[in-house]
C-alpha cells in the first residue's frame, strides 16, 4: 500500500527497533497508534506571540472539536510547543514529536526559518507539516515535500497582490523601504519585477537592519526620491514604525505608502488614525461575510480576539488535515497526502481552493484598504475589500515551480 | 551642491534627524554612566526601564485619561520607584562583588519585565498619539521637522543638563562623587552612602523611564522596544569614557549623527557601525574619548 | 578535599548515563540530549577564560557560530566529509579567536568584554550579509554525512556516539588545560596579572593561546550543532548567545572545570521542558535566574563542592604551593 521503498521501510523499522519504540512504526493501513496527534509549533513568548501564539492553538483545538474529536474511530489530540524563534529549538522540538511522541502532523510555524528547518524534518521522518504564518516560496520550490504544505500566503501572492494591483491603479513609480533580510530583500525583489512587467518604474530602495526603531532618515529618503508608491517589505514592529515615521513626516498627497506584509494585528496597533488608506494583502478578514463573521465570532468568545489570517488558515488547514485522513481511512502519511491534495477546500477560509503536487495551496487572495476613523462603526470594523485577487494569479505559476516533484525541468 | 551625489540639503535634514536621534541615545547613556560610575553595575535591565516608561505613559494614558505633560512628570518618576525598589531589595545584595553578576541580575530583570509586559499585553504593540500642542511641522528651509522632533532635541538635552549640573554644581552632586571616589571615607563623613546608591540608581532609570514617554508617540511601544536598544547604549557609554557624564551626552549625540548618515551611505551597516567606532576608539583611546586613564 | 573523591565516581556515573540514553527514548530524547551536550562543550571552554583566566569575553557567539557556519558551508557546498567539517570550523574558529584575543586582551575587564562585543557585532554582520548564509534563514539541510566514511551520522543514535565521542575529547583538552603548567600560569594571571609579568611569563601570549583555544573548542561545538540540527542559524552568532554562554558558566559555578557543563544542561533543560507554560517561560526563566545570582552565587556544583567542603576555608584554590611547579 505505502509507496515506501523497501529499504526505507527497514531503516525505518531498524531505527525504531534501535530507538525501542514502536510509536514511531506505522501501519500499512488504519491508524498508527490508535490516535491523530497534531502539534502546534508556535511563537509562544517572543515578537510573533499575537499572530500565531495560543491564539492560534485554541484555532486548532477549535477544528478538532467541530470536526467531532475523532477521526476514524480515533480520537485527536492537540499538543503545542513554543519554538522561540529559533530554527534549531523549532527543528528539534518537531523531531522529538515525530519521533517519540507519535505525532503526525504539525501546524502553523511561524518564523520562516523554523519553517524551512521543520520542513526539513517533515520530508526526512515522513510526516505532515502545514506552513500557515511565514512566507518563504522555497518550501514550495527547492524543498518542497510531499508532505509539507504552504497554506495561507506566501512571498509571492503578497507581491502579486499588492503590488500588481497598485500598479494597475495607476501608482507606477516605486520606492522600497526594506528591512535587510532575506524576507525583506526577497519580497522587494518580487514586487519590482511586479512593477517593471506592468510597466511601472522602481526609483530605489533602503534597506534598513531588523529592530530599527527611528525611520525618519528613511521617511526623508523616501520624499526625496518623488516615487508615488512607498512598499514597504517588512512586517511587525519594522513595519509599523515604518508607517508612523512616513505618516509622521507627512508624505505628501501624492505620495501612497502601501505595505507588503501587514497584519490584522499591526493595524490595531498602529490606530485608524495613522493607518488609514493603507493598501494591504490579506488571504481572510474576519468581516468579510457571513462564514467569515460565525467562525470569528466563535474564535473572539475563546480567545478574546478576532482571528487573523494565519489564525484562520490553523483553522482550515486542520480541518482540511482531518478531512483527508477520514477520506483515506487511515492516517499513513502517504494516504493523506494525496487526499489533501485531491480534495478541494471549500470553508469559510477559502473557496475552491485546492494543494498542488508541491505543497502550495492555491486560494483567492483580497486587497484591502484601511478604514478612516469616522468610516468605522463598530469594534474591529477596520478593512475595506478592494478587489480580489484569483488564486490562479496570485500564486507562483506551477510552471516556474523548481520543486523536484514536478517534472518542471524534463 | 551635492555630497557623494546627495544634496547638501538633504545631507542637513539627515545631520537633524541624527541629533534627533542622538538625544535619545544621549539621555539613555547618561543614565546608564551615572548608574555605572556609582554602583560599578552594568545595567543590562536600561532598555528594559526604557520600555516600562514608554508603557507606563501608555497605560496612564490610557486608563487613567492622564494627558501628555502628565505622563512626561509621573512615568519617569514611577519608574525610578519601581528601580529603586529594585536596588533596595536585590541589587544591593551584590555590591563589592564581581561586577558579571549585577549584569546577571539585571539581565534577569529584563527577562522578567519583557516577558511578563508580553503576557499582560501582547507582543504586538499599542499606538501612542502625539500631544496636539506638538502635532506639525515646522519649516527649516532645508526640511520640515515635525514639531515633536524639534521638542524631543529641546526636552533631552535640557534634562541633560539639568543633570550634569546637579551632579557637578551641587552639593548633592558632591556628596555623589565623593561616594563614587571614597565610599567609605564619605560613608565616615555622614553622609548616608547607600541611601544615596538607591537615589542613584532611581534617577538613571527615571532617565531610561523619560526617554521611554520621550519615544512612545514615534516609535512603536512594544515589550522588546528596548532590547537591541541596550548593546547600543553599552557602546556609547564606552565610547564615551565609563562614568564619564559629560562624555555619555556627547557621544550619545554624535553616535545619533554617524548613525544617521551611515543611513544613507550604507544603511545595511548603520546598527553595526557603533560597534566598529567603539573597536576603533578602544584601541585608540583606552579610556575613551572623554574618560581618565587610570594608572 | 571530599569533592575531588567524588568527583571520579561521577564522572564516571555520568558517563555511564550518558552512554546509556539511546536505550532509553521514553526516559530523554536523544536529540536534546545532543544538543545539551553541545552547549556543555561551549560553556566549558568558554569557562577557559572567564573562571580560569579571568577573562570575560561578551562575544562568544562569534566563535560558536563560526564553527556552525563553517562546517555547515563546507559539508553542504563543497561536499567535505562530515569529520573534516568539524575540524575546519574549529580551526577557523581557533583563528579567529587568536585575532580577535589579540586585539581583546591589550585592555581588561569591562573594556575587554565591550571590544569582544564588538568584534561579535561585526560578525554577525559578516554573516548577515554573506549570501551563502541566507540571513534569518539560516544555512538549511546540511546534510550529516558520515563519520570516516562508515559511520552514518542519519542514524541518530551513531550521531550520538559520536557526538559523546566528540565532545568527551573537547572536555578532557580543556580538564588537561587547566591542569597543565600551562593552566597554573592562567590562574596565575587571573589572580595576580603583575605578579605573572614579572616573573617573567609572557603573558599577552598566553591570553591569545588560551583565547584561540577557548575559540577554536567553542567552534567546534558550534560546528556538531550545525550538524546535528543541519542548519546554521544567525542566533548561533546573536549576542544573545554570547550571554547565554555567561549565564549557564555562572549557574554551574565558574571556579570548577565541570561546573558550566552542569550550567549548561540546566539551561537547556529550562528551555527544552518549560513549553506548557506558554508565554509565561521568558518570566520563569528571569525568576530563576534571578534566584541564582541571590541565592548561590557560587553555581550548583560551586555551592554543592563548598557544602562538601564546609570545614575547609578556601577550598577551591589551588594550593600555593603547586604554582610553582609552572616554571619551565
Amino acid at each position: 500500500m505505502s509507496a515506501k521503498s523497501p529499504i526505507k521501510a527497514i531503516a525505518l523499522s531498524s531505527a525504531a527497533l534501535a530507538m525501542g519504540t514502536a510509536c514511531s512504526a506505522m501501519a500499512s493501513n488504519g491508524f498508527s497508534d490508535d490516535v491523530v496527534r497534531i502539534g502546534v509549533l508556535t511563537d509562544m513568548s517572543g515578537i510573533y506571540t499575537d499572530l500565531s501564539g495560543e491564539a492560534a492553538v485554541e484555532a486548532v483545538r477549535m477544528a478538532v472539536e467541530d470536526f467531532g474529536g475523532e477521526v476514524g474511530g480515533v480520537p485527536i489530540e492537540v499538543t503545542y510547543g513554543d519554538h522561540r524563534n529559533r530554527a534549531d529549538t523549532g527543528a528539534s522540538r518537531a523531531r522529538e514529536w515525530y519521533d517519540s511522541e507519535g505525532v503526525d502532523m504539525i501546524n502553523d510555524l511561524s518564523n520562516s526559518g523554523v519553517a524551512l528547518a521543520v520542513a526539513a524534518v517533515a520530508d526526512e521522518r515522513q510526516r505532515h507539516a502545514i506552513v500557515n504564518s511565514s512566507s518563504n516560496i522555497g518550501l514550495t520550490n527547492e524543498y518542497c515535500s510531499p508532505y509539507v504544505t504552504h497554506y495561507t500566503y506566501d512571498a509571492h501572492s503578497l507581491a502579486h497582490g499588492t503590488g500588481k494591483s497598485i500598479v494597475e491603479d495607476g501608482g507606477d513609480t516605486w520606492f522600497f523601504l526594506t528591512v535587510d533580510f532575506a524576507f525583506g530583500v526577497g519580497l522587494e525583489e518580487q514586487v519590482s519585477e511586479v512593477v517593471r512587467e506592468a510597466g511601472g518604474e522602481v526609483l530605489g530602495a533602503a534597506r534598513h537592519p531588523l529592530n530599527t526603531t527611528d525611520f525618519s532618515s528613511y521617511a526623508l529618503q523616501a520624499q526625496a526620491s518623488g516615487a508615488e508608491i512607498i512598499g514597504i517589505a517588512s512586517t511587525g514592529a519594522d513595519a509599523i514604525n515604518a508607517i508612523n515615521a512616513l505618516s509622521e513626516f507627512g508624505v505628501s498627497p501624492d505620495q501612497r505608502p502601501a505595505a507588503l506584509l501587514l497584519w490584522y494585528d499591526d493595524i490595531e496597533s498602529l490606530g485608524l488614525e495613522t493607518a488609514q488608506g493603507l493598501l494591504l494583502t490579506n488571504a481572510f478578514y474576519w468581516d468579510a461575510n457571513e462564514e467569515t463573521r460565525e467562525f470569528s465570532e466563535r474564535f473572539y468568545e475563546r480567545t478574546g480576539r478576532m482571528p487573523n489570517m494565519a489564525q484562520a488558515g490553523n483553522y482550515s488547514s486542520t480541518m482540511h488535515y482531518l478531512n483527508a485522513i477520514e477520506a483515506a481511512g487511515s492516517d499513513d502519511p502517504d494516504a493523506v497526502s494525496k487526499q489533501m491534495r485531491e480534495l478541494e477546500i471549500n470553508d469559510f477560509f477559502a473557496k475552491g481552493g485546492h494543494i498542488r503536487p508541491n505543497g502550495r495551496m492555491v486560494h483567492d487572495q483580497y486587497l484591502w484598504e484601511v478604514k478612516a476613523p469616522d468610516e468605522s462603526e463598530y469594534d474591529y470594523d477596520y478593512l475595506r475589500l478592494v478587489t480580489t485577487i484569483p488564486g490562479e494569479e496570485a500564486f507562483q505559476p506551477l510552471e516556474d515551480s523548481t520543486c523536484h516533484l514536478l517534472d518542471n525541468d524534463e | 551642491m551635492d555630497v557623494f551625489g546627495i544634496p547638501i540639503q538633504a545631507l542637513m535634514g539627515q545631520l537633524m534627524l541624527g541629533i534627533v536621534n542622538g538625544s535619545f541615545y544621549a539621555v539613555m547613556s547618561l543614565g546608564l554612566a551615572i548608574i555605572f560610575g556609582v554602583l560599578k553595575i552594568v545595567n543590562f535591565a536600561h532598555g528594559a526601564f526604557f520600555m516600562l516608561g514608554a508603557f507606563t505613559a501608555f497605560l496612564l494614558a490610557q486608563h487613567l485619561g492622564a494627558n501628555y505633560w502628565t505622563t512626561l512628570l509621573v512615568a519617569p518618576l514611577a519608574v525610578a520607584l519601581f528601580g529603586m525598589l529594585f536596588e533596595w531589595l536585590f541589587l544591593r545584595r551584590l555590591y563589592g562583588l564581581d561586577p558579571i553578576y549585577g549584569l546577571l541580575l539585571t539581565f534577569s530583570l529584563v527577562l522578567v519585565l519583557e516577558g511578563g509586559f508580553r503576557v499582560a499585553f501582547g507582543s504586538s504593540g499599542q499606538p501612542f498619539a502625539t500631544p496636539e500642542a506638538l502635532q506639525g511641522a515646522i519649516n527649516l528651509g532645508f526640511m520640515y521637522l515635525p514639531v515633536y522632533r524639534g521638542f524631543v532635541i529641546v526636552a533631552a538635552l535640557l534634562i541633560c543638563l539639568v543633570t550634569w549640573f546637579v551632579i557637578e554644581r551641587t552639593a548633592l552632586g558632591a556628596s555623589l562623587r565623593a561616594a563614587t571616589e571614597r565610599a567609605e571615607l564619605t560613608q565616615a563623613f555622614g553622609i548616608n552612602v547607600p541611601r544615596l546608591v538607591t537615589l542613584t540608581y532611581g534617577v538613571g532609570v527615571g532617565l531610561a523611564g523619560f526617554a521611554g514617554v520621550l519615544a512612545a508617540p514615534i516609535f512603536h511601544v512594544n515589550p522588546s522596544m528596548g532590547s537591541s536598544l541596550v548593546i547600543i547604549i553599552f557602546a556609547v557609554v564606552v565610547i564615551g569614557g565609563l562614568g564619564s557624564i559629560m562624555g555619555a551626552i556627547v557621544t550619545g549625540l554624535g553616535l545619533g549623527v554617524v548613525e544617521g548618515f551611515t543611513r544613507v551611505f550604507y544603511s545595511e551597516f548603520s546598527s553595526t557601525i557603533v560597534f566598529l567606532v567603539m573597536v576603533l576608539v578602544l584601541l585608540l583611546r583606552p579610556a575613551g574619548l572623554f574618560g581618565r586613564e587610570e594608572g | 578535599m571530599q569533592l575531588r573523591y567524588l568527583t571520579w565516581p561521577l564522572l564516571a556515573v555520568g558517563l555511564l548515563a550518558l552512554l546509556a540514553v539511546p536505550f532509553f527514548p521514553q526516559v530523554v530524547y536523544i536529540v536534546f540530549v545532543m544538543k545539551a551536550l553541545c552547549f556543555v562543550l561551549f560553556a566549558c571552554a568558554f569557562n577557559l577564560l572567564l573562571g580560569h583566566t579571568g577573562i570575560l569575553s561578551f562575544g562568544h557567539a562569534a566563535f560558536f557560530g563560526t564553527g556552525a557556519y563553517v562546517t555547515g558551508h563546507l559539508v553542504k557546498t563543497y561536499g567535505l566529509p562530515t569529520e573534516l567539517g568539524i575540524l575546519a570550523g574549529g580551526l577557523v574558529a581557533a583563528l579567529l579567536g587568536a585575532v580577535i584575543g589579540a586585539l581583546a586582551i591589550r585592555r581588561s575587564g569591562i573594556y575587554l568584554a565591550m571590544i569582544t562585543l564588538a568584534m561579535s557585532q561585526l560578525v554577525f554582520f559578516f554573516f548577515l550579509q554573506a549570501p551563502f548564509a541566507g540571513a534569518e534563514d539560516g544555512l538549511q539541510r546540511i546534510p550529516r554525512g558520515t563519520f570516516l566514511g562508515v559511520l552514518d551520522l542519519n542514524n541518530d543514535t551513531a550521531l550520538y556516539y559520536v557526538v559523546v565521542g566528540i565532545v568527551g575529547g573537547g572536555l578532557w583538552v580543556v580538564w588537561r588545560t587547566v591542569n597543565s603548567p600551562f593552566g597554573h600560569v592562567l590562574r596565575a594571571i587571573r589572580e595576580h596579572e603583575p605578579r605573572a609579568i614579572s616573573l617573567g611569563y609572557p603573558v599577552a601570549r598566553y591570553k591569545v593561546l588560551v583565547f584561540s583555544l577557548s575559540a577554536g573548542l567553542s567552534g567546534i561545538a558550534g560546528s556538531l550543532k550545525a550538524i546535528i540540527f543541519q542548519l546554521a542559524a544567525l542566533y548561533d552568532v546573536h549576542w544573545h548567545t554570547s550571554g547565554d554562554v555567561i549565564l549557564m558558566t555562572l549557574l554551574g559555578g565558574m571556579n570548577t572545570v565541570f561546573g558550566p557543563a552542569v550550567g549548561a544542561a540546566i539551561v537547556a533543560a529550562l528551555n527544552h521542558y518549560l513549553d506548557p507554560f506558554g508565554a509565561w517561560v521568558t518570566v520563569i526563566i528571569g525568576v530563576v535566574f534571578m534566584a541564582c545570582v541571590l541565592t548561590f552565587r557560587q553555581g550548583v556544583v560551586g555551592e554543592l563542592s563548598r557544602l562538601l567542603n564546609r570545614r575547609r576555608i578556601a577550598p577551591l584554590r589551588q594550593p600555593a604551593g603547586r604554582r610553582t611547579r609552572a616554571h619551565h
